[in-house]
């Protein structure tokens, strides 16, 4: 039996709500309305706008340039025409530059019958510089949340080495099977995609980190792993939150802690995830820039739980009403996962590259509570996965002090929201450190 | 898009920070489960010790209330439902004997609430247990927590009277020093009676596994003692304490480390008092017929006063156990468990520091530098 790891101190156990949509096939959403891009849908600058209003575009055509190292190349993600540039706000806060393209019908109609298997891409052929390359110019982004730019982290600085390629399938936010479906669904695709990083790093141990609520895909991957004897390490891990974390998750696998401010590759890991991988297949596979990715639309308030193939730029409200509308009352919609994730107000809001899923929660789930005094109780401190001390942390920055709190730790705060989670007194913890963070950068 | 339009705004009211998930326990739910955990020691007090004792207890919850509402008055913000004044007084109750003169626990709580509390900022802030402080100050002030408080319970047979207005505790200690044997024969020796349940049920242990036990441990431990009102009954404070283990709201480690090191300390040194030698103390008369077992599972616990880290809450319950003892079997009062509190109470921020690991990716740094 192979033994099942975590990530030792730390973390929380949140109710799953996974089984809501973790039996739904993936289903390719088609929409005709209007499509809004974007133009910041990952880590770091903005990407450039190369069009304007009345241009005719074509599906793949680069809209939006990479504006430095860590940017990410936008891509239209239909055939049609430029109606509009504006600004829109976005689920985490931010303002951002988009397109709003016009849909061609004909493409529309099509769209659904799309098939294009590129099968003579021949991985042998390609020097990983190339490859590399090809993954910047297609815009491909890590598609677990944080939205990093790919090329960025498989560019192995010089001096450094490449010795665990660590694939994330863990999936640790409550109610998202997005991951999941796609483990379950495009097993083999992914294990083409990680050949081909196989390619780029040449890493000596490859493994792919799945919680253990996911048997199904973890029995998935050893079969395929061997059929195609790829020589990855499957490594089922207990179920705790924030074990998707690039920290948590090396800390499991390889067993070491990530020193502060280090990256990844300092301790020769690099993390990617599956939805990632499954971008790169289908880039060198099917041709495909990022313009599409999986996304769970679920929640106790939605009528038909799901897990769409959907195209960036498509409002939540078209995925909403395509999983049935609400049944009950909504008190939240939630873009991302419940711990991490964002409240919207507005679900005009566009699909981006990091969007993993759409709740629709009912007050029966967000609970009201009442904000008391600190307990002192020090539930907080045991939560915390990155060994912080929240209640203090959160009194400094309370009166101000947001030096001692840098002091203290503060910018290791991932912002992972278990502090706050298990806080009887329900002190706004994560709020605070997100200002706090703002705060003391000045 | 950029502008929300207001019924987008009211259908979905909630913009709130992530996370969006929260445990169920809150403030309000731990202070109200621990006062329903004790409700079975309160009921068991009440019907050995007779109606008194619930006018006892009902003046310490309301005058703590009380002093509460007077602390929100004065600091306009409301607290008083968040349960944990109702829970001082509570415990301030339990920790009276059941003759204890009114005012008495009054003054506790007052004492609790206003100066302990309140002064250090109100709940979370206090470095010192309310309850404990409150009780431990009035039994300094009236020396009448002693003497004639002490009451017979209802399912004890009649004694000799110099005897039933004392708990056997401090019958032992007042009188048992070097008598060679153990707690609970001497205490028969001096006259003490015992129930035909217990009779029973030591007859049955010792015929069935061929022990020679005295009578009275199961009288001291279902509560069928002389004790303050909600210290006596064993089971129902242990049962209690299983319900907030299960629910979560207090963690094995301070209530395991206290009660082992207790035990452990009474057996081996406990034989000294009675001039009986190392390991030979009778350790269970004394985690059962004093507070030990409210201390380890409802005092030693408080949240605010105790470490946060685990490896702290073990060593705060092996000291405390240390403690406890000590001071009930060497020093001059037969109660140890609360003065162990408070004085262990001072140490807490010390623990913490002393067992709070580096923060995550620190470690590593650390001994890469060296
Ligand atoms: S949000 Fe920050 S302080 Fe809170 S548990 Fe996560 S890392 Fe720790
Ligand atoms: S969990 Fe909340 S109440 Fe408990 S110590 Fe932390 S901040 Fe205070």
């Amino acid at each position: 039996m192979i033994k099942v790891k975590s990530f030792g101190r730390g973390g929380v156990h949140p109710s799953g709500y996974k089984k809501l949509a973790n039996s739904k096939s993936i289903k390719r959403l088609v929409y005709s309305g209007n499509y809004i891009v974007p133009m910041s849908q990952h880590l770091g600058a903005p990407a450039q706008c190369l069009v304007s209003v009345g241009d005719e575009i074509k599906e793949y055509q680069l809209i939006g340039e990479a504006a430095g190292f860590i940017s990410a190349n936008v891509h239209s993600p239909v055939t049609g025409k430029v109606v509009g540039l504006r600004q829109i706000s976005l689920p985490n806060g931010a303002v951002s530059n988009a397109v709003e393209i016009e849909p061609d019908k004909d493409f529309i109609d099509n769209m659904s019958s799309q098939q294009n298997d590129n099968s003579d891409f021949n991985l042998d052929e390609m020097p990983s510089e190339i490859l590399i390359e090809k993954i910047k110019a297609a815009g491909i982004v890590g598609m677990g949340g944080a939205t990093f730019p790919a090329n960025v982290k498989l560019s192995v600085p010089k001096g450094k080495n490449c010795t665990d390629l660590i694939i994330n399938g863990v999936e640790c936010e409550p109610f998202l099977c997005a991951d999941h479906r796609l483990m379950l669904e495009k097993g083999d695709q992914i294990f083409k995609g990680i050949e081909i990083l196989k390619k780029i790093l040449n890493p000596d141990n490859i493994s792919i980190g799945i919680e253990n609520n996911k048997k199904d895909a973890i029995a998935n991957f050893i079969n395929i792993n061997a059929e195609k004897g790829v020589g990855c390490n499957i490594q089922p891990l207990k179920v705790k939150y924030p074990q998707g974390d690039e920290k948590q998750l090396i800390k499991a696998i390889m067993g070491k802690e990530l020193p502060s401010g280090a990256l990844p590759i300092d301790l020769g890991a690099v993390v990617l995830n599956v939805s990632t991988v499954h971008a790169i297949y289908d880039l060198f596979y099917n041709g495909k820039a990022l313009v599409e990715r999986v996304v769970t639309v679920t929640g106790d308030a939605i009528a038909n739980p799901s897990n769409f193939l959907v195209r960036v730029g498509v409002p939540y409200s078209f995925l909403i009403e395509q999983a049935g509308g609400f049944v009950d009352e909504v008190k939240k919609i939630v873009s991302g996962g419940p711990m991490m994730g964002f409240a919207v107000l507005d679900t005009s809001v566009p699909i981006t590259k990091g969007s993993g899923g759409i709740l629709c929660l009912s007050k029966s789930i967000v609970r009201d509570k009442h904000t008391t005094n600190c307990l002192s109780c020090g539930r907080c401190l045991n939560a915390c996965p990155m060994g912080l001390s929240p209640a203090m942390l959160y009194k400094l920055i309370d009166s101000g002090k947001y030096g001692p709190a840098m002091k203290m730790g503060l910018m290791d705060c991932k912002e992972c929201g278990c502090c706050s989670y298990v806080c009887p007194a329900a002190i706004p913890l994560v709020q605070g450190f997100k200002l706090g963070k703002r705060m003391g950068r000045k | 898009m950029e502008k929300k339009s207001s019924e987008s705004l009211e259908k979905y009211p909630v913009i709130e920070v992530s996370p969006h998930l929260k445990a169920t326990s809150t403030t309000f739910t731990i202070m109200w489960a621990v006062s329903i955990s004790l409700i079975p020691a309160a009921l068991w007090g009440v019907i050995s010790f007779g109606w008194y004792s619930l006018v006892v207890l009902l003046a310490s919850i309301i005058s703590a209330v009380a002093a509460e509402g007077l602390v929100n008055w004065g600091t306009k913000r409301l607290t008083i439902h968040d349960g944990s004044a109702f829970l001082t007084g509570l415990l301030i109750g339990f920790n009276m004997p059941p003759e204890i003169p009114i005012y008495i626990p009054v003054i506790g709580s007052f004492f609790a609430i206003l100066v302990v509390k309140a002064a250090f900022g109100g709940l979370g802030s206090n470095w010192m247990n309310p309850a404990l402080a409150g009780r431990v100050f009035v039994f300094f002030s009236f020396n009448q927590m002693g003497g004639s408080c002490w009451k017979k319970p209802r399912f004890l047979p009649e004694m000799v009277d110099s005897i039933s207005s004392a708990t056997p505790l401090s019958v032992v200690k007042s009188q048992g020093a070097e008598c060679g044997i153990n707690s609970f024969e001497f205490l028969k020796q001096m006259g003490y009676s015992h129930s035909a349940f217990d009779a029973k049920l030591t007859d049955f242990f010792n015929s069935s596994f061929g022990l020679t036990l005295p009578n009275g441990y199961f009288d001291a431990f279902v509560g069928n003692i002389p004790g303050c009102i909600g210290e006596v009954s064993a089971l129902l404070l242990i049962l209690g304490g299983i319900f907030l283990l299960a629910k979560k709201i207090i963690t094995w480690h301070i209530p395991v480390a206290y009660i082992v090191s207790f035990l452990l300390f009474s057996w081996i040194f406990g034989g000294l008092q009675t001039g009986s030698g190392y390991f030979s103390g009778d350790a269970f008369f004394h985690l059962f017929t004093g507070g030990v077992i409210l201390a380890a599972f409802y005092m030693a616990t408080d949240m605010a006063t105790s470490p946060v880290y685990p490896k702290g809450l073990i060593i705060y319950g092996v000291l405390l156990g240390f403690f406890t003892f000590f001071i009930r079997v060497f020093g001059s009062f037969p109660e140890g468990a609360s003065l162990a509190i408070l004085f262990m109470n001072m140490f807490v921020p010390m623990i913490n520091k002393l067992t709070k690991s580096k923060p995550f990716g620190y470690v590593k740094t650390k001994k890469e530098a060296k």
